[in-house]
């Protein structure tokens, strides 16, 4: 593939950027596929350990497991169309960094149900043990719904949720720094952490675990410019990027941060066909998996807030009126704008269904399965993450993987080498920590 | 609850593995201590000699707080888990501590390490309660009935999660685009005196069903544990000890036993020297300063009256492989015991049936 294909030049061109490529492996949900043939047990460590050394030989960045605390549910059922169900994620990855000698390991762990101490001893205990490959994707929930496993469920004001976790990380770094300077202790002592701890690990190869952040929000960006050191951002369309990019760089700027003391890597589902329309085919046939016309009535039901199971999913949408109670959160992380307003928005499918004269799956299919936003061949893909990187739109992408082993594969063996051919993507390790493999600046 | 066969005299061994040894003073073998980067190798060494070796399962004291002695100590389900894809055949137990964790995270880090091992998970059961382990998490210590009640709650709540999946929850049926049966999943509500969880776990059910729980007879869990750790300073008191849990409801019972061998030179002369800086204070535990054969000789005698014993040896890197090297040689020699068969369960290792799910009895009532 010629250099010159690819990039135009900006004030922002960097022709030796490299990409970065984490995958975000979220374990459940609707976006693996669980009804092929050779797919694999969703909770037997040999799943893991395989995708992981996968991974290694392709010379990713990292590893990212993905967590919630409560199974989704559906009418208070617990919602049976999905893979559900996943292990305890510093548990799996301490577990993979015996298995592994490379690959960062980031866990997903949320600041409102967790103990800042007891929480920054497990990442520093991974951490250590692996070698310096950990990561913590720092995330935040206030509903009571998941609180409802915990000893203080639901005691966090939505508003407030950020300002706990940037307590909760400032006093999870002050522990890593006492670990790093010998003894001494940490103590806060605010409505929203208390505690008085000491480091029981001694600091990584890396110092500590590269922090992650992926609200999109207002808070979000501020918690990320603050102390993140990856954005695992939402931005995969180019223009959205770009803007997400320059408008988290402004932010590092006014807290003292250079502009790259921060990676970007939004999340993406990427489809690789052996042709344009290969990859296409593809992306459609995936698209009508992840929306089972059983998937699309219960997405309704969400909305409706009532049993649908009578209605056909290849006919026209319910004509009865949906229950006054919003939106419950119980099917998972449903950001709260869009936890309101559910009346309008049922108002607006069904304009847009009569208008185009769409049936329930057709619809939804429609409103809620999104384009994966890479699709092409592996030369197109490799082309366009160039582009990303060259142009500092992103620096590289968490994959998000909806077949295994084959979407994974496809990047590893296919895109990856083309990548090494533009001279954008490393050809092997120059590190052993997941700092260096994100060439990040050292602490 | 099946009695053990006082007949068969098998004893199963478990090798307590934090940090350097027993002894406040277990210094690192020369040469070998690290900095912070030796801390991942020498613990790949200790639990793949004790694997090799033939023990029955290896122990992680734990506390989160930095050892007294001084040092670094990362924590015990972490420590676990990272051996879990190392070995094959030796039982993982972290300590974990019911008042400073939260009681679904607990369940869920060890319904995860058994997934991890393939079944080899087990868990002995904490309670630190002094004001700095409290004050990790910014609560106060409790009295002692709010302690017990609070144990047996989180033991409680981490069974009723082990069972909140049923083994045949997951059914991947392609015509009808299940992937779970909604009925085979639930919630657990239990209601504690200072918590409540809702359930179900995030985890599927472990492979053993419900991983092994050891308790420390002074926590009055044999109810509720698998396997009771028993203390007491002489032969006499074990065995009363060990009648008293079996009593209480515990299938297995386990002594706990320190040791410090003849190693080149006289067991005495070396807890003397390391006496020197910094003494090991009776534990209330049964203590053994000599030679491996008259170890071997205690354990014979232990093996009339408890099914078990954790080792806790003073100093890791001399004590272990002379552990591996001539004591557990000779015990196996006895028939005494069995290293575990790879790929097998704790459980089966044990002898532990694997538990039915309360929540299938439940849902369909043996006639």
């Amino acid at each position: 593939m010629p250099e010159a294909a690819h990039g135009t030049a900006t004030p922002d061109h960097d022709p030796t950027a490299q990409v970065h490529l984490g995958v975000f492996f979220t374990g459940v949900g609707p976006q693996l596929i669980w009804t092929q043939p050779d797919s694999p047990s969703h909770t037997a460590i040999e799943t893991f350990v395989d995708v992981a050394r996968l991974l290694e030989r392709g010379l990713f960045d990292a590893f990212f497991l993905g967590e919630g605390l409560r199974v989704r549910e559906n009418r208070g059922r617990i919602f049976d169309l999905d893979i559900a169900g996943r292990p305890d994620a510093i548990t799996q990855l301490s577990a993979l960094a015996g298995a592994t000698s490379r690959i960062g390991l980031v866990a997903t762990q949320n600041t409102t149900y967790n103990f800042p101490a007891d929480l920054a001893r497990r990442l520093a205990s991974l951490d250590l043990l692996s070698g310096g490959r950990a990561g913590w994707n720092v995330v935040t929930t206030d509903n009571a719904w998941t609180g409802a496993n915990f000893r203080h469920g639901g005691w966090l004001p939505h508003e407030r949720r950020y300002e706990r976790a940037t307590a909760f990380v400032e006093a999870a770094k002050a522990l890593w720094a006492a670990g790093a300077g010998g003894t001494g202790e940490v103590v806060r002592d605010t409505d929203l952490v208390r505690l008085r701890a000491s480091a029981t690990v001694p600091p990584s190869p890396q110092g500590r675990p590269v922090i992650f952040q992926a609200g999109d929000s207002d808070g979000g960006r501020e918690l990320a410019a603050a102390h993140a050191d990856v954005v695992f951002s939402a931005n995969t369309d180019y223009e959205k990027a770009l803007a997400y990019a320059t408008d988290l760089r402004s932010r590092l700027a006014r807290y003292g941060r250079p502009a790259d003391a921060v990676r970007i890597l939004p999340g993406a589902m990427v489809v690789v066909g052996d042709t344009a329309e290969d990859a296409e085919d593809k992306a459609r046939w995936l698209r009508e998996e992840q929306v089972s016309p059983p998937r699309a009535i219960a997405f309704l039901e969400q909305y409706w807030g009532t049993d649908l199971s009578a209605w056909d999913p290849d006919g026209p949408l319910p004509d009865i009126e949906p229950s006054e109670a919003e939106l419950d959160p119980s099917r998972g992380t449903i950001p709260i704008e869009e936890r309101t307003g559910k009346l309008a928005q049922i108002r607006k499918w069904r304009e847009l269904a009569a208008e185009r004269d769409l049936s329930i799956v057709q619809l939804v299919r429609e409103v809620s399965a999104r384009r994966p936003p890479f699709v092409g061949t592996a030369a197109q893909i490799a082309d366009e993450w160039t582009r990303y990187v060259r142009t500092r739109a992103a620096d590289g992408f968490n994959i998000v993987p909806h077949l295994l082993p084959s979407s994974l594969t496809d990047i590893v063996d296919k895109v990856v080498p083309e990548l090494q051919e533009r001279g954008a993507y490393r050809t092997a390790y120059e590190g052993t920590t997941l700092r260096e493999h994100l060439a990040l600046p050292p602490l | 609850m099946t009695s053990p066969d006082p007949g068969s005299r098998r004893l199963h061994l478990a090798l307590e593995a934090d940090g350097h040894g027993a002894h406040p003073a277990a210094a690192p073998a020369p040469g070998t201590e690290p900095g912070p980067g030796g801390i991942a190798p020498a613990l790949r060494r200790a639990v793949a000699a004790a694997e090799a070796g033939g023990f029955t399962l290896v122990t992680f004291g734990d506390g989160p707080l930095p050892p007294r002695g001084g040092g670094w100590r990362p924590e015990a389900g972490t420590r676990a888990a990272f051996v879990a894809t190392l070995t094959d055949r030796i039982g993982l137990a972290p300590t974990l501590h019911t008042t400073v964790t939260e009681p679904f995270h607990l369940a869920t880090q060890l319904a995860s390490l058994d997934h991890a091992s393939n079944g080899r998970a087990a868990w002995v059961v904490g309670a630190a309660n002094d004001a700095d382990a409290h004050a990790t998490i910014g609560s106060r210590p409790l009295d002692a009935g709010a302690l017990h009640r609070e144990t047996t709650d989180v033991v409680d709540a981490a069974r009723a999660l082990w069972d909140s999946w049923e083994d045949d929850a997951v059914v991947k049926d392609v015509p009808t685009g299940r992937f779970l049966d909604w009925h085979k999943v639930h919630h657990v509500d239990f209601e504690g005196a200072r918590f409540t969880v809702k359930g179900p776990l995030i985890t599927p059910r472990p492979p053993q069903g419900q991983v092994v729980v050891l308790a420390p007879d002074t926590l009055r869990l044999a109810d509720r544990a698998d396997i009771a750790l028993v203390t007491g300073p002489d032969t006499a008191a074990v065995a009363s000890a060990a009648a008293a849990a079996r009593a209480a409801g515990a299938p297995l019972v386990l002594a706990e036993v320190e040791v410090l061998l003849d190693a080149g030179r006289p067991a005495a002369e070396r807890l003397a020297r390391l006496d020197d800086t910094a003494p090991w204070e009776p534990a209330g535990r049964l203590r053994h300063i000599g030679s491996a054969a008259g170890l071997v000789a205690l354990l014979r005698e232990l093996a009339g009256h408890v099914d078990g014993v954790r080792l806790h040896p003073a100093e890791l890197h001399t004590d272990l492989p002379l552990l591996t090297g001539q004591v557990l040689p000779a015990l196996a020699a006895d028939g005494l015991h069995r290293p575990p068969r790879p790929g097998a369960t704790l459980r089966e290792t044990l002898g532990l049936p694997r538990p039915a799910n309360r929540f299938a009895r439940a849902a369909t009532p043996t006639p």
